[in-house]
């Protein structure tokens, strides 16, 4: 999507980026971008919360307004939750999962050479 | 508050050891660059149109979760009213541990946008949403999907655009 972002933004389109993946948008560069430090998946806020969901869309509209450089990002005052333990939890490899990882792989690079054998 | 490490989660970091224990040796290359393009607004916001592009894709039923479906995505549009119900988003790298993607205006600001127009804070809310497939193949993003994205947004002759990955 951040190159979706530049591409518009070099027609003379202004863009803004409303995200979580803090590090992928901001290696690709966008001109604007808000950051909200959540579990991927809810960008606009959490789910059923209104009111957050209005002030992250108000902020996303505040910064087309106020930005004056590319690159800009602002991070939302939003903390998903005190327990911070989903930061980790992400994408983990350790030794529960090694074994089931492995085979998971093996599973879908095997499910992708049937499809393409069907092409 | 203090901290002894980056808070925020690096997804760049997380994601390549997370392939090379499946076994995909050669880790993704990421977009990166020093420079980003930048058009000011053209005129007050309140005067704006404005545009949503989202990583969902519309509901299907029934369809396997293994990252396979990628290639098989298209630049789409749907309306905006009603707001869909449920949208795709399964073959997605959302976490799924922790949160779910059942609240549609938690990843796709209709709603809040519909709210800002009736307030005068922005001209318009869109009367439809585009959907860009989240490409193995940023040749086929550049080339290909943003090209169409953008084409569709001067078609509704959107002023701004709302940019929102999963």
């Amino acid at each position: 999507m951040s190159l979706v972002a530049r591409h518009l933004e070099a027609a003379g389109l202004p863009t803004v980026v409303v995200g979580s993946a803090r590090d992928i948008v901001e290696e690709c560069g966008v001109p604007r971008f808000v950051f909200s430090d959540f579990p991927l998946g809810n960008p606009c806020g959490v789910p059923e919360d209104r009111a957050m969901q209005r002030s992250i869309a108000g902020i996303a509209l505040d910064l087309l307004e106020s930005a004056v450089h590319p690159r800009t990002t602002v991070q939302t005052p939003f903390v998903w939750s005190e327990d911070e333990s989903w930061k980790d939890a992400y994408a983990r490899v350790d030794e529960s999962n090694r074994e089931a990882l492995r085979r998971q792989g093996e599973a879908r690079r095997a499910a992708q050479a049937r499809m393409q054998s069907q092409q | 508050m203090t901290t002894t490490h980056r808070s925020f989660v690096s997804y760049i970091d997380r994601t390549r050891d997370y392939y090379a224990a499946q076994g995909y040796e050669r880790p993704y290359a990421w977009a990166r660059h020093t420079e980003a393009p930048f058009t000011p607004l053209p005129r007050p916001l309140a005067e704006c149109r404005v545009g949503v592009v989202t990583t969902a894709s519309p509901w299907r039923e029934g369809e396997s979760v293994d990252g396979v479906l990628r290639g098989t995505k298209t630049v789409y549009s749907l309306p905006a009213e009603p707001l869909p119900e449920k949208l795709y988003t399964d073959d997605l790298s959302w976490d799924k541990e922790t949160t779910h993607t059942r609240d549609v205006p938690s990843f796709l600001p209709l709603p809040q946008l519909a709210a800002f127009a009736a307030e005068g804070r922005i001209a318009a809310a869109p009367i439809r949403f585009h959907g860009v497939p989240t490409d193995y193949s940023q040749r086929r993003t550049r080339e290909q999907d943003a090209p169409e994205i953008l084409a569709r947004l001067r078609e509704d002759e959107a002023d701004v655009a709302l940019l929102v990955p999963l």
